[in-house]
């Protein structure tokens, strides 16, 4: 097979996209259609990397990497799964109200790790399984697709989750009650709250979203401005699903920006911030970028070239203000295409090319640290993350041909979302 | 209105009984009173020191009330000792950094006992500049006792009745205490209290993550203590920036500080001899053993004992006096400034409202507290300042507000100093160049906070500013930085026109 760095850009991102998808082959109970969260050894389901499953389902009928058939049909499983499995107190219920624990064991689909009831993971959860719905227009299999896709979005209680307060609280837990550290700031969370107001049954407040919004900070950094989240992810969650090109909402109308634009800010400064390397770590540069919330080598310490370095494991990493360790998301760059196409590019095959240990079996790891030098080749995240490998497999094809933001402008939840929330102009 | 200019007499530093003989002389008599004072003022700490001063200048008959010592909670446990321990800390800290600048590092703390004496050798030499002595000089009768309101224009003394034209409540505040259940019997360390400390705890335990806890954590783990921070919210300092609270969380963690977000103390006991708190965290359990426990949950005001419904005074515990924009109180000739009718207890927000209060009592115009002028600074490393609105504050009001940040990892100043943790933020009102207020993360941001404060008196904006000639390099050019940026910045700023940078008028 022909190196990547070999590859023309079309080929190279038919390539990557499909080794992408496969992640979800090789990670789904076929019985239930519960994804696991990473491909390590005994790693259970996380809702939100179903969400991007079941996103990408579309994309691999498309590109014939499924047939149209097996594709409905694992849907199917999947929706079924999630209406009849138990929605109780109970502290080993799959869910609660219409929302899912973050993580459930792959068997039984029972929660795991005492874990929260999370909001932001069934909303992206409500995303994936809205686009199936919208995508999915046929007969048969396809109509009782289209009905779940319905009741499992009417059934979440957007209201209960309020807490009584104007703004989402972030999860729940039986044992404990609602977690108390609400949201500041923008990040993804726009999905929630977009798919929250736009509730036929227990919406939440039309309000709510610009509750929200006056927590943002609006920031000339590094140059740019920008509406500041610090973790790149933040930039792309939502937008995978949702195509903010010329849609304004009270804010962006104020700041004469929009999400799309926003995003091109954000990476911008992600690029500017790579480049300065204010911390001096190993490979940073103008097409080594993409610090977000990821896996990271380990809570350590090391001293290397007299300075005093500090590793993390699993957290949200950010620009400019940090954290930062010198982990990069090695996908993040790539999942930037739509955004700004060269400088994804750039960066993806400067990587490539530099560090190919980053992408094995044409598929890219979570996290690489070139700081921290383990046998010689920087520290690697071991195997593959499925949010990573769903949002790449989204943002490539929406570049490519533009099909998720196609469906999803079409979809009523999201259209009625969107308004309710204030946005208007542009496709709406 | 200057500080006493002369300098402290030189004496022996170190000896307590010259802080007694400044703060509060054994023995003392107070002095007879007069039939009526022009001014009661209660309570001898920044804000009713800075009241009795201004207002003797002025030519006034004051009379001072203090139940304790002189200098008030700054002086004996507040700024003043935190600093000075703080400095020690930093000292240590940066030695221990040596390697970067070739030299070797350096060890550990082996010498407590001095660092706590030369916080109290500041403490005596610091005091002078207020002492009992100055006072009467300039006129003024110091009362050591207790006071309260026998009527609407008089003040008891202890025993002794003082009648009055105006007074000023200025009682301060306490550390507020706490209903965690066990923590009473187990024994706890205060700001009032942990200065005594005559050796270093092994292990501390901070509950409460506002400033004066997240300095003392900070601190104390530098100069070697293994401390844990417990703070019932999502990040420390809640009235600050995220950015700023989470820099100092990861500075924190960096120096060693065993950091627990989101995490409530439940209970505390003892067990073979070790005291024990009990934690919870989004429904987790988890006990923690430590030597000492520091409880620093906030301020309590004054407001006890000083028969305050006598003298015809509305107040409530938690929020302390009620007073108007003009710091009056609900008898029309007694007032209240600093920490017992403030929201924001610090030190220099107490003197000028005792200040402010004084000119309003007696003076022909009366002013209003203008706290979005007042800079303030929590003094961990980096420094948290902050001075005027917030964003969110703007926004809430719905005034579209754009942030200017200079990182300070991006200042040439702070590179070669090695402090280049932190940033600089700007709040200018959209499409125009007015500065609302800024926010400082920096080593020196209680410094640089102060070159804002001027820049907002003067009403300068950020085209003015941007003009303005700094040292080079400094850290403070950080400011002029951020209003390049404003100046760089893309043309809608100005509803179209591009900004341009002018000259001073």
């Amino acid at each position: 097979m022909q190196a990547l760095s070999e590859l023309t850009d079309d080929a190279l991102l038919d390539r990557l996209q499909q080794a992408a998808f496969a992640y979800f082959l090789e990670n789904t109970s076929a019985h239930n259609g519960l994804v696991a969260d990473t491909s390590r050894g005994g790693a259970p389901c996380s809702i939100a990397v179903v969400g991007f499953a079941l996103s990408c389902y579309p994309v691999a009928v498309e590109r014939s990497w499924m047939s149209r058939r097996e594709a409905a049909a694992l849907t199917l499983r999947t929706l079924q799964f999630f209406w009849h499995s138990p929605q109780s107190e109970q502290p080993d219920a799959t869910g609660f109200r219409g929302f899912y624990y973050h993580f459930l064991d792959m068997q039984r689909g029972r929660r795991v790790w005492q874990c929260e009831l999370s909001l932001v993971d069934t909303a992206l959860l409500m995303a994936g399984i809205l686009t199936v719905g919208c995508y999915f227009d046929g007969g048969g299999d396809e109509d009782d697709i289209r009905s779940l896709s319905e009741a499992l979005y009417r059934r979440v209680d957007w209201h209960w989750a309020r807490n009584g307060l104007a703004t989402v609280s972030q999860g729940w837990k039986p044992e404990y009650g609602f977690l108390h550290y609400g949201w500041e700031g923008y990040n993804e969370a726009t999905i929630v709250y977009i798919l929250g107001v736009s509730s036929p049954t227990h919406p939440l407040p039309a309000a709510s979203f610009a509750g929200w919004t006056l927590t943002y900070q609006w920031e000339n950094l590094l140059g740019h401005d920008v509406l500041y989240s610090g973790p790149l992810f933040t930039h792309l969650f939502s937008h995978a699903w949702i195509d903010y090109r010329g849609i304004q909402d009270t804010f962006m109308r104020e700041k004469r920006s929009d999400y799309f634009e926003n995003t091109k800010s954000a990476i911008a400064i992600h690029r500017e911030y790579g480049a300065r390397n204010p911390r001096g770590y190993g490979g940073y540069g103008r097409d080594f970028w993409g610090i977000t919330a990821g896996d990271g080598p380990g809570n350590r310490e090391m001293r290397e070239s007299r300075r005093d370095h500090r590793f993390f494991g699993y957290m949200s990493r950010g620009v400019p203000y940090g954290p930062d360790d010198g982990t990069i998301a090695p996908w993040a760059m790539l999942a930037a295409l739509p955004f700004n196409a060269e400088a994804a590019l750039r960066g993806t095959r400067h990587l490539l090319k530099r560090y190919p240990q980053v992408c094995s079996n044409d598929r890219f790891t979570s996290g690489f640290n070139a700081t921290l030098q383990a046998q010689g080749i920087g520290w690697l995240s071991e195997g593959w993350f499925g949010l990573d490998q769903g949002l790449l497999v989204m943002m490539i094809e929406n570049y490519r041909t533009g099909l998720i933001w196609e469906i999803t402008r079409q979809c009523p939840v999201i259209r009625t979302g969107l308004m309710r929330s204030g946005f208007a102009g542009g496709w709406l | 209105m200057s500080p006493i200019a002369a300098p402290p007499t030189p004496s022996d530093p170190a000896s307590q009984d010259d802080f007694l003989r400044r703060v509060r002389p054994s023995g003392w008599q107070n002095p007879p009173p007069r039939s009526r004072y022009d001014l009661v003022v209660i309570g001898g700490g920044p804000a009713g020191l800075s009241a009795a001063e201004i207002a003797s200048r002025h030519g006034l008959s004051v009379a001072l009330v203090e139940r304790y010592r002189l200098g008030g909670n700054s002086l004996n446990s507040g700024s003043i000792p935190s600093k000075a321990i703080i400095r020690a800390a930093r000292v240590l800290s940066s030695l221990r950094d040596d390697e970067e600048y070739g030299a070797a590092a350096f060890g550990p703390l082996t010498d407590f006992p001095a660092v706590m004496e030369r916080i109290r050798r500041i403490r005596t030499r610091i005091a002078e500049y207020h002492s009992v002595e100055r006072l009467q000089a300039q006129g003024i009768d110091v009362f050591f006792a207790d006071a309260r309101f026998a009527e609407a224009h008089v003040v008891i003394a202890g025993q002794t009745p003082l009648s009055f034209k105006k007074a000023l409540i200025a009682t301060g505040a306490r550390p507020r205490s706490s209903n965690i259940p066990g923590l009473d019997l187990v024994g706890y360390l205060t700001s009032d209290s942990i200065f005594d400390l005559a050796e270093l705890p092994k292990r501390l335990g901070v509950i409460g993550g506002g400033p004066l806890g997240c300095e003392l954590a900070q601190a104390f783990c530098r100069l070697g203590s293994r401390v844990t921070i417990f703070q019932n919210e999502a990040k420390f300092l809640p009235d600050e920036e995220r950015e700023a609270a989470e820099l100092l969380s990861m500075s924190m963690s960096r120096d060693g500080v065993d950091t627990r977000l989101n995490t409530t103390v439940v209970g505390a006991r003892t067990d073979a001899g070790a005291k024990w708190l009990d934690t919870v965290n989004d429904g987790i359990k988890c006990s923690i053993v430590v030597d000492e426990i520091l409880l620093s949950i906030g301020r309590a005001p004054n407001v006890e004992g000083l028969a305050l419904a006598a003298g015809g005074i509305n107040f409530e515990m938690e929020q302390g006096i009620d007073v108007d924009d003009f710091l009056c109180t609900t008898n029309v000739d007694v007032y209240a400034a600093g920490d017992v009718c403030n929201r924001h207890l610090f030190t220099n927000v107490a003197e000028s409202s005792g200040r402010l209060a004084v000119q309003n009592a007696f003076g022909a115009r009366m002013g209003r507290q203008h706290q979005a002028a007042i800079p303030w600074c929590t003094y961990c490393d980096p420094e948290i300042a902050h001075i005027g609105v917030h964003a969110r504050e703007a926004r809430e009001r719905s005034i579209p507000v754009k942030c200017y940040t200079v990182m300070m990892q991006d200042v040439d100043r702070a590179i070669t100093d090695g402090q280049d943790y932190g940033f600089i933020k700007v709040y200018v009102r959209q499409r125009t160049d007015q500065i609302l207020g800024a926010t400082i993360v920096a080593t020196r941001a209680s410094e640089l906070i102060n070159e804002m404060s001027v820049i907002m008196s003067a009403g300068i904006g950020m085209r003015r500013l941007a003009t303005i000639v700094h040292t080079y390099p400094a850290q403070s050019d950080a400011i002029r930085l951020a209003a390049v940026a404003f100046v760089n910045s893309r043309s809608e700023d100005l509803d179209g026109r591009r900004p341009q940078a002018t000259g001073p008028p």
